[in-house]
């Protein structure tokens, strides 16, 4: 059976605006497409240790030297808005309430 | 009639150490292809042809000296629009990177650049690697060089098309599910995805990041050896990238497969394989044997979970991944006034990100929320668990196993759009070893009844490249195919 899914609930979670018709799409296909991948839990048992990459490696290091960092003009070069060698962005705390 | 952007990376630079061709008519060449025919394949989204010609000139310059040559050097080669090149727009086929010109070149270009390579454009993909048949880019889609109405496969499908058509000798493409194998496949060149980790990911825009792989696109199988040999060793700036130094894959690709075990995947076979595909493969598999490989029948159990474990975990991971893409510091920042910073991210990445990108952060979000990881990224985690075991069990048996590539040959246009699981099953066959981060590579192996090239799918243990690269090789000298796109003048 498809899953049913909270879609506005995930959309704020994931910070996407969707339109209704979008939404409408995303459930019945979200729902088709976890119907089928909840088959994992048909074969995977509590015994079976969970795998995250599949050439583990730990603790990577390197020698701890300083090397040159991006120029701020560089930096910014791609920034929507800027004041001064600072990213501008609308505001960040509500006011009121 | 064929010209010099037809021939083989290794043809090509052969000609250039002996004085035969310089650099700069050789890249006119794949130029002018390019100005003939990219109209119609649309493989690129940014063609930097002032570039390399100042940087072919260069190499000629450098070359009178007497001064040897890297086998790469002076070969027009094209990336896949996923891959960071400093001062060159580098957009993942979004419409959120649409201006994005990064300030830093990634490792593997950064390589291939510094061995002489010259770089003739970024092609066109599937909006940040997600998709099998180029259709998700947000500039439009690709065309397959051997019919022009049908797609090229995906995600790497302008770099396949690029190379199928002449336009790059070679290109780099990335393979998070068979992002290189697949559209290889469908438009009959030699795609390599090799052990994970073996290539820097350092510059590669991030899908899914314990899947994805760095791969090539290339007309033989020498060439890709010739360009892992360029691309491979440890790179301090990606901490996934495994110890070792650079190695010579070319060295032994001609040594045959006498006494090489080869296992046929049964779970690959039957169901859902076009009969053109499986007529293919099966010949290139009698070839094998009758060029003195032990052919048997191999199994992987679990193989059939592999797709619902790879659509948690891939998801989940680029949902992650692309939490990056907020209209703060780069790319597309939704226009108007916006109440907060947060109202600006809702509409950024609502207008910044096509339909599949969605659909993809929206399941792995949903997959790691609360109440629903266990049962979901949990249970996938431990599902890889279990098909790293059935290759591991498999190759005590045999040196490399063998597969179609892709179930089917290239479809198309449109024909599978509106139905994202029939377009995931495009990549049923490619999926296991990316989660088991092993080895595999796409040979051409023949023609289906339309005409359309088919894929042999050769995959191989952990670091098994030199086994895998000389299996194909034997494979493609015997079969000895004409692949030359109809299209082509």
């Amino acid at each position: 059976m498809p899953v049913d899914i909270d879609i506005d609930h995930v959309a704020r979670l994931a910070r996407i605006q969707l339109t209704d018709d979008e939404k409408a799409r995303l459930k019945v296909q979200l729902g088709v497409i976890l119907e089928h991948a909840a088959r994992v839990g048909e074969v995977a048992a509590d015994d079976i240790p969970p795998t995250a990459y599949a050439i583990a490696r730990a603790n990577v290091v390197r020698e701890d030297v300083p090397e040159p960092c991006l120029p701020v003009e560089e930096a910014l070069r791609n920034a929507p808005d800027r004041e001064g060698d600072r990213i501008k962005v609308p505001r960040i705390t509500e006011i009121g309430s | 009639m064929t010209e010099l952007c037809d021939l083989t990376g290794a043809a090509l630079s052969a000609k250039l150490a002996g004085g035969e061709v310089s650099a700069v008519e050789i890249l006119e060449s794949s130029l002018g292809r390019a100005d003939t025919i990219d109209d119609r394949v649309g493989a690129f989204l940014t063609r930097t042809p002032e570039l390399a010609r100042e940087r072919a000139e260069e190499l000629d310059v450098y070359r009178a000296t007497g001064a040897p040559l890297s086998p790469v050097a002076g070969i027009p080669t094209a990336l896949k629009d996923v891959f960071t090149t400093n001062g060159v727009r580098t957009t993942c086929a979004s419409r959120i990177l649409e201006n994005y010109v990064p300030p830093y070149d990634s490792t593997a270009w950064a390589r291939l650049s510094g061995d002489g390579a010259v770089l003739v454009g970024k092609t066109n993909c599937d909006e940040f690697a997600m998709g099998s048949s180029n259709e998700n880019s947000a500039f439009g889609p690709v065309h397959n060089p051997w019919d022009p109405t049908r797609v090229p496969g995906g995600s790497s499908g302008g770099s396949a098309a690029a190379v199928a058509a002449g336009e790059a000798v070679w290109a780099l493409g990335t393979d998070t599910g068979g992002s290189v194998r697949q559209p290889a496949s469908l438009c009959g060149v030699v795609g390599l995805k090799p052990t994970y980790g073996l290539i820097s990911r350092y510059g590669l825009i991030a899908f899914a990041s314990s899947l994805d792989t760095v791969g090539t696109l290339t007309r033989c199988v020498r060439d890709a050896a010739t360009l892992l040999s360029a691309l491979g060793g440890k790179d301090p700036r990606d901490a996934t990238s495994l110890d070792g130094d650079r190695l010579d894959y070319t060295e032994g690709l001609e040594d045959g497969v006498s006494g090489l075990r080869v296992g046929v995947v049964a779970e690959a076979s039957g169901e859902g394989v076009e009969p053109g595909v499986g007529m293919a493969v099966e010949a290139a598999i009698e070839r094998l044997a009758a060029l003195g490989a032990e052919v048997a029948e191999a199994h992987l159990p679990h193989a059939e979970y592999a797709l619902s474990a790879y659509y948690l975990i891939a998801p989940s991971e680029c949902s992650s991944n692309l939490a990056r893409y907020d209209g703060v510091r780069y790319g597309l920042r939704a226009g108007g006034t916006h109440a907060d910073s947060v109202a600006m991210m809702f509409e950024t990445r609502g207008e910044g990100f096509g339909a599949e990108v969605k659909r993809r952060v929206m399941l792995g979000t949903y997959a790691l929320s609360a109440g629903y990881y266990e049962a979901y990224y949990g249970q996938a985690q431990k599902v890889r668990t279990l098909i790293i075991r059935d290759y591991e069990a498999a190759f005590e048996r045999f040196d490399v196993l063998a597969s179609p590539t892709s179930p089917t040959t290239a479809f198309p246009i449109g024909a599978k759009v509106d139905d994202p699981m029939a377009m995931y099953l495009n990549d049923i066959f490619t999926i296991p070893a990316n989660l088991s981060g092993m080895p595999a590579v796409s040979v051409p192996c023949g023609m289906d009844g339309q005409g359309l090239p088919v894929g042999l799918q050769l995959t191989a243990p952990v670091l098994g490249e030199r086994t895998l690269l000389r299996a194909a090789s034997a494979l493609e000298a015997d079969l000895g195919l004409s692949l030359r796109p109809p299209i082509l003048p």
